[in-house]
């Protein structure tokens, strides 16, 4: 999206409810600054991310998708966040085989306490993203406006 | 073979099974399709086991063995590995199908004996070393070797996984690492490259379907792209991210499910080279979690639904190197 | 129709100053299905739910987003207020204009730019959401303990005095477990018995509790407030309801040959036995590998002196069936085996023990009431001196390994730094003359008064206290035993003429923890250990529902850490059981049957057991009918992680309040 002349990303985030949702509402709680682009949805856990979710993103227009979840060992469903790091590794690593950017998707762990990162994070991953520009190679020309 | 036709007539007739579930020619001689015999006059007359009969019947059982009786079935050595995930998956029932399995030293390509350039076939003879073609403009005889697809160049194994009686000599797992090459060749390249080359590629695709309706992992009572509910139902892709979409999802679908028997690109009549998706997740299967090979046994659990404390993390896709 | 109610709170000026709420509300009003929205200064104050409450019955509102503070403050709060007007309280959706909005962007127009995005994918979500009722499931208010030490004693106290019937299943004779073999107690030299034996009798006494001893659980069904366990009674061909405990059988039996497994096998017992004095049940068990009788029909003589009638060679084993509501694990440990560990001369010397093995030896009522003599010298293996007079101790032996050698454990087994410091104290205090050495990689003393009681053995009882592993132990001709190790703050290797090594014998989880975890679906760690609902703040649960965890089982612990854990575990347990129903999450995974393969894969990312699959018959199009297998969520045991919707690969499961399509929906309307 071009903003005042200016390319500003779209970034999908999915942030589990135990952990790094938590962890973005400290973000806010510290009134820890990071770019407007990003906009979360809140999934219970990691591990409910479908693949198809991360494709719909890209389709709708999105330019960056980031999921967060439980660090490893720390998931309120005790295995949820290994599930997700094995089905994430192997989307990216597909995404990539097909020669979509791979700063375009991320896994971050970051928990409830760990606002700080979750700011830090974002604004690394809206950086990242910002420098690729529009997502060209998963976009559905029907969804642009 | 005769001997394959006798002894499916033998469990015929002495009642062991009830039908069989094997192979006959389609329109011209290399075109083979599936089919179930119930006696042996048909057996007889239609029954054909050759170097041509590449479709892989494990998933026809996925019906066949929930009907009334206990059925024969012949497999080849990559065959096995698909009827065992079914297994695991609990989609065949195993007490009601006779398994026989059967050699096979690669299978002739079609596609691969027109990539040679051969115009206006009409037939094909094999002899076991060398394949005869029939064309429109004479007959020439090549190496079978050169006929195979790439998934019989290949092969992953020429070792039954799962049988009640084997005919012919069991073979060896192949453990060469030969069949990622392509899939390495392609990692070697930079990210535009890729894109271009699966640009190429999918853009062929033309939502036929016949990748998902052959594949013995896509058996889903109702797939998610027919499935209004899914929220990525389509019927056809209209655009190109429909068609990376689905190919996308079906490759994540059967990934870690997947024994690479090849059967997506052999049907594909736009001629993509799919199993290479497939072998890409296999690849990093093997590289990430370890050697894995689907329907090797019934037991294992399939990676994905499987972890370890120290798995990798997902950004070692970007920090493993290899071209951007 | 949808008839939604968006409602923007200003929070004070927390929202209203980066956000425009009125322009937000503005904005919303324009949706597609949202009929009315309105901001106001406090929504969570009296009035703003008040507003809510009578928004939704003026406006028979279908659905309620309220643009607030996060979900995680106010949801609850929303969610209540829309239930008193009348509206299921799952049909409201929270946007978190707030924490996720103005609270981290300071320019306006981003910042009302991003709220009524967040607002429309709530609106999106909002309009897929389902009135839930949360499932009510009854609870059988009985407790199953498996595992009578001194954890499955204290838990099953604990809930008998709360008020509920308890029944503990031990598979040895008696309960107690291994604090019976133990002789004192660290920090302070109580006697393990003393303090144990009083509990068991209560255990025995309490009309709420039942002792299955000489029993296990065979399989358990069922689900949280409803399990069904079946306990296989074993036959100890003695009737309990008649046995006295007198113990004439045991006096009069001839077979004395049989290896004590209460004494470690430093001595023996009789086929027909009572383990130790203070057993609970006191009643004799005849072991059918050794009883004459049993084996060949000749003898009977335990039969012929019991007065009271007992003896029943005949008896067979009997499964008994029970419904309880909570299950606890109370399996236990035991010292790993070291035969294998042959520097250390295990196997080849008797005079190189477990520190086990030395409580049985240091113990009154031990097999050398309670003198301290060698193994060898018991056994009348040789006639040198009875006493020792240098002992060597070695810790870690199998803890803390970081060798891949087979039986050894990584992990730290805890006990063994403080009761090594008891041993030597206890040595040192008895026999003045006795020279006492211990090798060690650290001394972990964390506790109340442990450190107190480790430096009390190296200043006031002079324990040679040596910083380095042993590396070899040799038995040599004259009966002693030479021990090598290194002492790493000298720097040098020392040799030491010991009469006695005694191995502080790394401790693991017992072997049938592993079967019974199956049986709960309970999950376990790569070492046995049961694992927490949440290692910090839920440590006495399973992550399976009903299921709570007792002492060792879950992790190396002393006594009093036991005995904390066993009545934390109680206290959930009575939490449970005094609800006669459970209300649950309805927010679980469901299947659709329809679609389901039955393939098995959501049943193996299911953390909680909750996936079960059954053969239905369906009519297909063309009017056959097929049998095909497929799944179903118990909706009392999900909750709700949805692992099992991604690893379905047809669809067929969805979680509710998260379903695929809500998902999708607000995907749709933040990229829009």
């Amino acid at each position: 999206m071009q903003v005042n002349g200016e390319f500003r990303p779209l970034i999908v985030a999915f942030c589990c409810n135990w952990c790094s949702y938590a962890g973005a509402d400290l973000a806010g709680t510290n009134r820890l600054n990071y770019p407007a682009d990003v906009k979360i949805i809140r999934v219970p856990c990691s591990c409910r991310v479908n693949p198809m979710f991360v494709l719909r993103a890209f389709q709708r227009g999105a330019d960056g998708v980031i999921l967060c979840g439980c660090h490893p060992g720390d998931c309120h469903y005790t295995s949820g966040n290994y599930f997700t790091r094995r089905r994430m590794t192997l989307l990216f690593s597909m995404l990539d085989f097909m020669g979509i950017e791979r700063e375009r998707t991320r896994v971050e762990w970051v928990s409830a306490a760990e606002g700080a990162k979750f700011a830090k994070t974002m604004n690394e991953f809206c950086e990242a993203v910002a420098k690729l520009g529009e997502n060209k190679r998963l976009e559905d020309l029907r969804c642009k406006k | 073979m005769q001997e394959v036709k006798d002894r499916a007539k033998q469990l015929l007739a002495d009642g062991t099974v009830n039908r069989v579930v094997g192979w006959k020619a389609g329109e011209f001689s290399y075109d083979i399709t599936p089919a179930v015999f119930t006696s042996a006059e048909e057996i007889d007359k239609d029954f054909i086991y050759n170097d041509f009969c590449a479709p892989n019947l494990s998933k026809y059982l996925i019906k066949e063995s929930r009907k009334e009786g206990k059925l024969l079935v012949f497999l080849k050595p990559c065959d096995t590995y698909s009827f065992n995930q079914l297994l695991k998956e609990h989609r065949i029932l195993r007490e009601n199908v006779y398994v026989i399995g059967v050699p096979c030293t690669g299978k002739v390509d079609i596609d691969t004996v027109r990539a040679m350039g051969f115009q206006g076939i009409t037939g094909m003879e094999s002899d076991g070393e060398n394949v005869t073609v029939h064309t429109l403009y004479g007959d020439k005889t090549v190496l079978k070797a050169d006929t195979l697809g790439d998934k019989c160049k290949t092969c992953k194994s020429k070792k039954h996984v799962v049988y009640d009686e084997l005919i012919g000599e069991d073979g060896e797992v192949n453990t060469d690492g030969a069949r990622f090459e392509l899939v390495e060749k392609l990692e070697k390249m930079t990210a535009d490259e890729r894109f271009e080359f699966w640009r190429g590629e999918l853009s062929k695709c033309i939502r036929c379907n016949a990748c998902r309706n052959v594949c013995p992992a896509c058996s889903c009572e109702n797939c998610v792209f027919d499935n209004p509910a899914s929220g990525i139902q389509q019927r056809a892709a209209v655009n190109s991210f429909e068609e990376n979409m689905f190919h996308l999802i079906r490759s994540f679908h059967v990934a870690g499910r997947c024994t690479d028997c090849g059967e997506c690109t052999r049907v594909c009549p736009q001629n993509i080279p799919l199993h290479l998706i497939n072998r890409k997740y296999i690849k990093d299967i093997n590289e990430f979690y370890g050697d894995f090979q689907a329907g090797e046994d019934t037991e294992t659990r399939a990676p994905l639904n499987a972890y370890t404390f120290d798995d990798c993390e997902p950004g070692i896709v970007y920090s493993r190197g290899g071209n951007e | 129709m949808h008839r939604i109610g968006v409602f923007v709170c200003h929070c004070g000026t927390n929202i209203a100053a980066t956000v425009d709420v009125k322009a937000v509300a503005e904005a919303v009003r324009e949706e597609t299905g949202v009929v009315f929205s309105a901001d106001y200064q406090y929504m969570c104050s009296e009035a703003g739910q008040t507003l809510v409450q009578d928004t939704i019955r003026e406006q028979r509102l279908t659905g309620v987003v309220v643009c607030s503070c996060s979900p995680r403050m106010h949801e609850a709060t929303f969610r209540k207020a829309a239930a008193k007007a009348g509206l299921n309280s799952y049909m409201v959706e929270i946007a978190n204009i707030r924490e996720q909005c103005s609270w981290i962007h300071k320019d306006m127009v981003s910042g009302t730019e991003k709220a009524i995005i967040l607002a429309r994918a709530a609106i999106a979500k909002v309009m897929l959401n389902t009135p839930l009722t949360p499932g009510k499931t009854p609870v059988t208010k009985r407790a199953l303990v498996i595992g009578g030490g001194i954890a499955g004693i204290q838990t099953a106290l604990d809930i008998a005095e709360a008020g509920f019937d308890v029944d503990i299943v031990e598979k040895q004779p008696t309960i107690g477990g291994k604090m019976t073999q133990i002789d004192k107690t660290f920090p302070t030299l109580d006697c393990a018995s003393c303090i144990l034996t009083p509990k068991m009798v209560d255990c025995a006494q309490n009309e709420k509790i039942h002792i299955y001893s000489y029993s296990e659980v065979e399989s358990v069904t069922g689900f949280v407030g409803n399990f069904t366990a079946k306990i296989k009674r074993k036959a100890r061909f003695v009737d309990e309801k008649k046995c006295t405990g007198c113990g004439e059988c045991v006096e009069k039996c001839p077979m004395k040959k049989v290896p004590n497994e209460f004494n470690l096998g430093l001595d023996n017992r009789k086929a027909i036995y009572i383990p130790f004095a203070q057993a609970v049940p006191k009643v004799a068990t005849i072991d059918a590998n050794y009883c004459l009788m049993k084996k060949n029909g000749k003898c009977g003589l335990c039969s012929k002196v019991c007065g009271a009638g007992a003896i029943n060679y005949d008896q067979q084993d009997e499964i008994i069936e029970e419904k309880y509501g909570a299950i606890v694990a109370a399996t236990g440990y035991n010292p790993i085996k070291i035969d294998k560990f042959d520097e250390f001369a295990y196997s080849q010397s008797p005079d190189v023990i477990t520190s086990l093995e030395l409580e049985r030896l240091m113990n009154a009522a031990g097999p050398s009431n309670g003198t301290l003599v060698r193994p060898s010298y018991l056994s009348k293996q040789d006639d040198h001196e009875a006493h020792p007079k240098t002992i060597v101790f070695v810790q870690c032996v199998g803890s803390r390994s970081t060798e891949c050698r087979k039986g050894s454990k990584e992990y730290c087994s805890k006990i063994c730094c403080m009761y090594t410091a008891k041993h030597a104290m206890l040595i040192r205090e008895k026999y003045p003359d006795t020279d006492v050495y211990v090798f060690y990689i650290d001394v972990r003393t964390p506790g109340k008064l442990f450190d107190e009681f480790y430096r009390r053995a190296v200043e006031q009882y002079g324990v040679h206290y040596i910083k380095g592993m042993v590396g070899k132990v040799s038995p040599r001709a004259d009966g002693k035993l030479d021990v090598q190790g290194s002492d790493l703050i000298s720097n040098e290797q020392l040799h030491v003429t010991a009469d006695l090594v005694v191995l502080a014998t790394a401790i693991e989880p017992d072997k049938t923890a592993r079967s019974i975890g199956t049986m709960l679906t309970a999950s376990m760690d790569t070492n046995d250990f049961f694992t927490e609902a949440h290692p910090k703040l839920r440590p006495v649960e399973s992550p399976t529902a009903g299921v709570f965890l007792s002492g060792v089982c879950q992790g190396p612990k002393d006594i009093p850490e036991t005995v904390t854990q066993a009545s934390a575990c109680a206290a959930k347990v009575v939490g449970l059981l005094v609800k006669d129903e459970l209300t649950g999450n309805p927010c679980v995974a469901h299947s659709d049957e329809l679609m389901c393969n039955g393939c098995s894969a959501c049943e193996k990312v299911c953390p909680y057991g909750a996936i079960t699959y059954s053969d239905k018959e369906f009519r297909q199009p063309d009017r056959t009918v097929a049998i095909r297998r497929v799944a179903s969520v118990n909706p009392a045991v999900c909750q709700g992680c949805g692992a099992c919707t991604v690893a379905c690969p047809s669809g067929a499961m969805d979680l509710n309040g998260f379903s695929n399509s809500q998902i999708m929906a607000e995907v749709d309307a933040v990229c829009r």
